[in-house]
């Protein structure tokens, strides 16, 4: 803040000083509460339920962990998953969020405040959210002064990305990781500026937290190794930096190995190996210094060629043996997601289960207006506005933003990691604009009502060389965005108001720009700031709040809601035996097991292909082969998701193309082409054999002629190849209301009775084969 | 030219060993705390590539304390050094205070790492 800067204890000074203390406080308050509450969009316009697929899963642990304890936790094998491998939880689950939430419910309770676990789960992303823009506000505020601090974290409280992953209701990951990931920076760069081991200490415990909450730690113990040998090419290396970086490393690799997920990876996969490789740089470059510290410049010189060749030497050394380990481990050591960030067509060439989930395709350029909307043009600004001057922590935080650009580039699902350092740039960027503008207008004002003719000789002779940089700040304020409401802008414009006052006027004169241009540049920061909130306000309330489990239309006739999913999840858990097995595809496994308590045989968790192949193979099969497939595994019901009726268009006939890649990329019978007609995935009458005789498309579109007599698809817009059709291993035991979710009961195995089978079978063939079913014989 | 390299060494050693005495000694000794960690990281590698590293944590936890313990004892000498000008209003009292700290939190994680 500008009255800190100044030199005179005076009372007004100290007293303007407590006075913009206790109004920062308050506007974090209340930016804390913008935070929360502009998240609730989801439970006013739905109802408090978990969100989505994975949600479900971190709520079911969440209730376990509640239920059994930490230590069961640890220990839980779950047979109700991947069956019949099941999965051991404990070990391949990222616990941050878990024991977040675990431990607040514990303490509420023990407060004897009676919220249920699931309350907690719930609103746990809106209030790490406010923590988050808390984070924010203490990294920016350690980049560039509070007001910058100010603005980044009223833009984070509402940038759209973030709320897309942390709404009330979204229990991801992601919603405690955001927080956990600003954290670590904030106290990175704390270390950095302060030069404190305490600091560095909580540093590595932040990161810790970060390594419990989410896979993305790789972002951090890579990033900040970027910084620390950018720091050290660009001659900027510190005891201070040494201090930050040293001490985190081997903790954070420690602490890292606690965790049981990690484990040993931390050491021995090639995310990691930056760190390692810069550690040991920085403890020559720290020898080095030490060394010139301690000789005369002269004998110094002799020492360079001794010592740096050294270091050289063994520089490459260890670069050799790391090279080596790479290549010896498996695909070179780095894990199918980190190499789809570097090649970003690896997963699409390799891995289909990578490639198929669609937040990691990369983004589609309306995606980073959608998500970042305005930032997205205030961030030059603010990159130049922290070349000016340029320090350790400005750097670092230019490296973040180029850094997570580049990455959300390549996975959409990285333009989370990308929000935050968007939101710092642009409050820098804000705040430097409206020192610029209030600060001459003040100065503008002040002058002429001192010394008239004076103050206009100056600023006359002041504008002609000003006029390029003014002209070029105009045309940034018109870009620039004003991000909160006019209470909050009153108090930004006082704050610059201040540094008028008490810096020299010389320096003052160098930021004057002419009266009217910068009343115009304020105007126009504060209606695109206008405009950002109601961007904002919008993407929280229509475009990210649905839950995906209920959903709605809004039609002619008043507003329609689907609830068909927890209409068929119940269904399942009061008709079906409690150990029966429910076959669908991945997507559904996390919900089956949270919702229904039924074994599934695969889940979200995606961890063996194989597994998800065969029940690809299965819905891509003919009935029989399928049948013989899901009976080996035991499966009792096959749910299915259709939208076709009411036009839902993340279905399985949608997803069908991804099970059969993923299915034939390891049972090679299933042919994509197969699939194809002249290379388009198509359901009407010019569809493929194949396509028409698999068993999704029989368990979707089955009887779905009854419905309206011609059998048209909304979402594909078209009448569906084959209409009638009976089934013959499979029976029909339930559909939803909408008809979203169907649920398929496998048909026991015929008795073996010759005459009779012989018969079936005759029945079944020509049931089959008959493609314009005119005669049917089950009729 | 082999003899002038030599010879430059050799006042090389004998400005360092000159320039070195005159640390202060609380300095000295925590160098030769930092000189302990690292010699017997290095017995631990030496170990670990003769006879194995099996229980891997176990190796990790040692060679790492000793590693983290040097890392620590060398902030607390730069912080110490009445010579870093950046340090100046930091109390070395302070300084050890967060050394200890640091240390206790490292120690901790190792012997909960040990297994």
């Amino acid at each position: 803040m500008a009255a800190l800067e100044s030199p005179q204890p005076g009372t007004p000074t100290a007293m303007r000083n407590a006075f913009g203390n206790v109004l920062s406080v308050l506007i974090l308050v209340l930016i804390g509460v913008l935070a929360f509450s502009i998240r609730l969009f989801s439970v006013i316009k739905y109802e408090s339920v978990i969100h989505e697929f994975d949600p479900y899963f971190n709520y079911r642990v969440t209730q376990f962990l509640s239920k059994n304890g930490i230590y069961e936790f640890w220990n839980w094998f779950d047979d109700r998953t991947w069956y019949p491998l099941g999965r051991v939880i404990g070990g391949t689950v990222y616990p941050g969020l878990t024991l977040t939430a675990g431990t607040i419910w514990w303490v509420l309770n023990s407060l004897n405040i009676p919220l249920s676990v699931e309350t907690v789960c719930v609103f746990t992303a809106p209030v790490f959210s406010a923590f988050a823009s808390w984070a924010t506000y203490l990294l920016t505020k350690e980049v560039k002064g509070s007001g910058a601090g100010l603005a980044a974290a009223a833009l984070l409280a509402m940038v759209p990305s973030y709320i897309s992953r942390s709404v009330a209701g979204s229990y991801d990951n992601e919603a405690v990781a955001i927080f956990a990931l600003i954290f670590t920076f904030y106290l990175y760069i704390k270390t950095l500026n302060t030069g404190s081991l305490f600091y560095a200490t909580l540093n590595a415990l932040a990161y810790f937290y970060m390594v419990c909450s989410w896979g993305g730690y790789t972002f951090i113990i890579n990033l900040i190794p970027m910084h620390v040998l950018l720091c050290i090419v660009t001659g900027r290396y510190s005891p201070r930096l040494y201090i930050a970086y040293a001490p985190l490393v081997v903790l954070g690799t420690l602490l890292a190995a606690l965790v049981p997920v990690v484990g040993f990876n931390a050491v021995l996969t090639s995310e990691h190996f930056a760190s390692f490789l810069v550690f040991i740089i920085i403890h020559v470059v720290a020898l080095v210094y030490y060394i010139k510290g301690i000789l005369s410049p002269k004998m110094f010189k002799v020492a360079v060629t001794l010592v740096v060749s050294i270091g050289m030497v063994v520089c490459f050394i260890v670069v050799a043996i790391l090279v080596a380990l790479v290549a010896s481990s498996p695909t070179g050591g780095w894990s199918g997601r980190s190499l789809s960030l570097l090649d970003p067509t690896y997963a699409s060439k390799y891995i289909p289960i990578i490639a198929s989930v669609s937040e990691h395709q990369p983004p589609t350029w309306p995606s980073y207006f959608m998500d970042i909307n305005v930032l997205a043009f205030l961030v030059p600004a603010g990159i130049i506005a922290c070349f000016s001057p340029l320090s350790d922590a400005s750097s670092f935080v230019v490296l973040y933003i180029v850094m997570s650009v580049y990455f959300s580039g390549v996975m959409v699902r990285l333009m989370l990691v990308l929000a935050p350092a968007a939101c710092i740039m642009s409050g820098i960027a804000l705040s430097q604009a409206f020192d610029v503008f209030t600060g001459s207008i003040k100065y503008q004002l002040g002058a002429s009502s001192n010394s008239t003719d004076d103050a206009e000789d100056n600023t006359s002779t002041n504008n002609a060389p000003k006029d390029d940089a003014s002209a070029g700040k105009t045309d940034k304020g018109e870009e620039i965005v004003k991000e909160r409401s006019s209470k909050k802008g009153k108090k930004k414009e006082r704050e610059p108001a201040d540094k008028p006052s008490v810096k020299s006027k010389i320096k003052k004169k160098a930021l004057v720009l002419p009266l009217e241009a910068s009343i115009v540049a304020l105007l126009l920061l504060i209606m695109l700031g206008a405009f950002y909130v109601i961007h904002c306000v919008w993407a929280a309330a229509e475009a990210y709040s649905a839950p995906s489990i209920v959903l709605t239309s809004q039609s002619r006739d008043g507003l329609h809601v689907f609830d068909d999913f927890r209409e068929s999840y119940a269904w399942l858990s009061h008709n079906t035996d409690v150990d029966d097995k429910v076959a669908s595809w991945w997507d559904y496994g996390y919900q089956t097991t949270a919702m229904a308590n039924r074994t599934v045989i695969v889940d979200n968790n995606t961890w063996n292909n194989t597994h998800i192949a065969t029940v690809g193979t299965a819905m891509s099969s003919p009935e029989k082969a399928a049948w013989e497939i899901f009976n080996s595994l035991d499966v009792k019901y096959v749910l299915v998701v259709f939208g076709g009726l009411i036009g839902y268009p993340s279905d399985d006939i949608n997803k069908f193309l991804w099970m059969v890649r993923i299915g034939g990329g390891v049972f090679p019978h299933i042919k994509e082409a197969d699939y194809l007609r002249d290379g388009q995935y198509r359901i009407d009458s010019e569809a493929t054999p194949t396509m028409l005789n698999c068993l999704m498309y029989k368990l979707s579109y089955y009887r779905f002629v009854e419905t309206d007599g011609k059998g048209y698809d909304r979402v594909r817009r078209t009448e569906i190849g084959k209409k009638n059709f009976k089934l013959t291993h499979f029976e029909e035991v339930f559909t939803s209301h909408h008809w979203m979710v169907r649920i398929y009961k496998l048909k026991p195995p015929r008795n073996r009775i010759r005459g009779r089978t012989k018969k079936l079978k005759s029945k079944t063939s020509s049931g089959l084969s008959s493609k314009s079913v005119k005669k049917n014989p089950w009729i | 030219m082999v003899k002038s390299t030599s010879k430059d060494a050799q006042d090389l050693f004998r400005s360092l060993r000159s320039a070195y005495s005159a640390t202060p000694t609380n300095l000295k000794i925590i160098d030769l705390y930092v000189v302990f960690a690292v010699f017997t990281a290095l017995i631990q590698v030496a170990y670990m590539a003769l006879v194995g590293s099996f229980p891997f944590n176990s190796f990790l936890s040692g060679v790492l304390s000793c590693i983290g313990t040097a890392v620590l004892a060398v902030c607390l000498r730069i912080q110490v050094n009445k010579e870093n000008k950046e340090f100046k209003d930091l109390a070395p009292e302070r300084a050890f205070a967060d050394f200890v700290l640091c240390n206790l939190v490292l120690h901790l994680v190792i012997i909960n790492f040990l297994g």
